[in-house]
């Protein structure tokens, strides 16, 4: 399987990345891309931009980690992960997933899982830039709710060589 | 042992990080906690409500009553936000 994992504080091209993931092989019928972007405001009031704080080793190694988590859970050729940290304006890119499987329902469901992983569990902080001054962004509820729903032990696949 | 701090956990206690030795009695990230929280008023409010302190020993996730003896490096911080 085709890992590529990537922190990093430039932007950079989603449609570049999506391609490189698939490009030049015949095996992979589905690819699924989730990007997530900054909005131009948090709770009903405007922000500047926001800045994401990360811990770089464990950030790395909690992807990873859940990387394979995902490649234990479905039958999967590729995956993606990149996720920015630094300044990020309104309209930019935050975080790319990528999958790649045979079919659309591992590819789904993969994107799925590590969105909801990655929103919970990696070492990564939003503080937004308002009128009033800077805020850390409080954790939602609705995510450890959405995170919580892989908890459940899964059948497992043998290991994709 | 090494001890880093993020986000406002850092922003309260004013370091990143620091080199501690804590006192032989204090065995579990709980009692860590605890005993750093009588180490000034900027520790004091970062760990004010101690259930929402999420902690990491040499990078990965770990509980409150997890042992703190074989620690090289330990990360407190606010539940997380990313994606």
């Amino acid at each position: 399987m085709t890992t590529t994992i990537r922190l990093q504080r430039e932007p950079f091209d989603v449609g570049a990345e999506a391609a490189l993931l698939s490009g030049g092989r015949t095996d992979i019928g589905a690819v699924v891309t989730f990007t997530g972007l900054c909005r131009a405001d948090e709770n009903g009031e405007p922000i500047a931009a926001l800045t994401l704080e990360h811990y770089p080793d464990m950030a790395e190694a909690e992807i990873a980690r859940h990387v394979e988590e995902a490649r234990a859970r479905w039958p999967l050729l590729g995956v993606t992960v990149i996720h920015r940290y630094g300044r990020i304006a309104p309209g930019e890119v935050i975080v790319l997933v990528v999958t790649a499987s045979t079919h659309r329902e591992a590819a789904f469901a993969a994107a799925s899982f590590l969105m909801d992983y990655l929103k919970t569990r990696a070492p990564f902080w939003k503080q937004v830039e308002k009128v009033s001054g800077n805020i850390w962004v409080d954790p939602k509820a609705a995510d450890d709710v959405a995170a919580d729903r892989w908890s459940a032990p899964p059948p497992r696949r043998e290991a994709a060589k | 042992m090494k001890l880093l701090y993020f986000a406002w956990v850092r922003e309260r206690i004013g370091l990143a990080e620091e080199e501690i030795d804590p006192p032989a009695g204090v065995a579990t990230i709980g009692e860590l906690v605890a005993w750093l929280t009588q180490r000034g008023e900027g520790y004091a409010y970062a760990f004010e409500n101690p259930k929402v302190i999420r902690a990491a020993i040499d990078r990965k996730h770990v509980r409150a009553d997890a042992s703190i003896a074989a620690a090289g490096e330990i990360a407190f911080f606010p539940p997380m936000t990313g994606g």
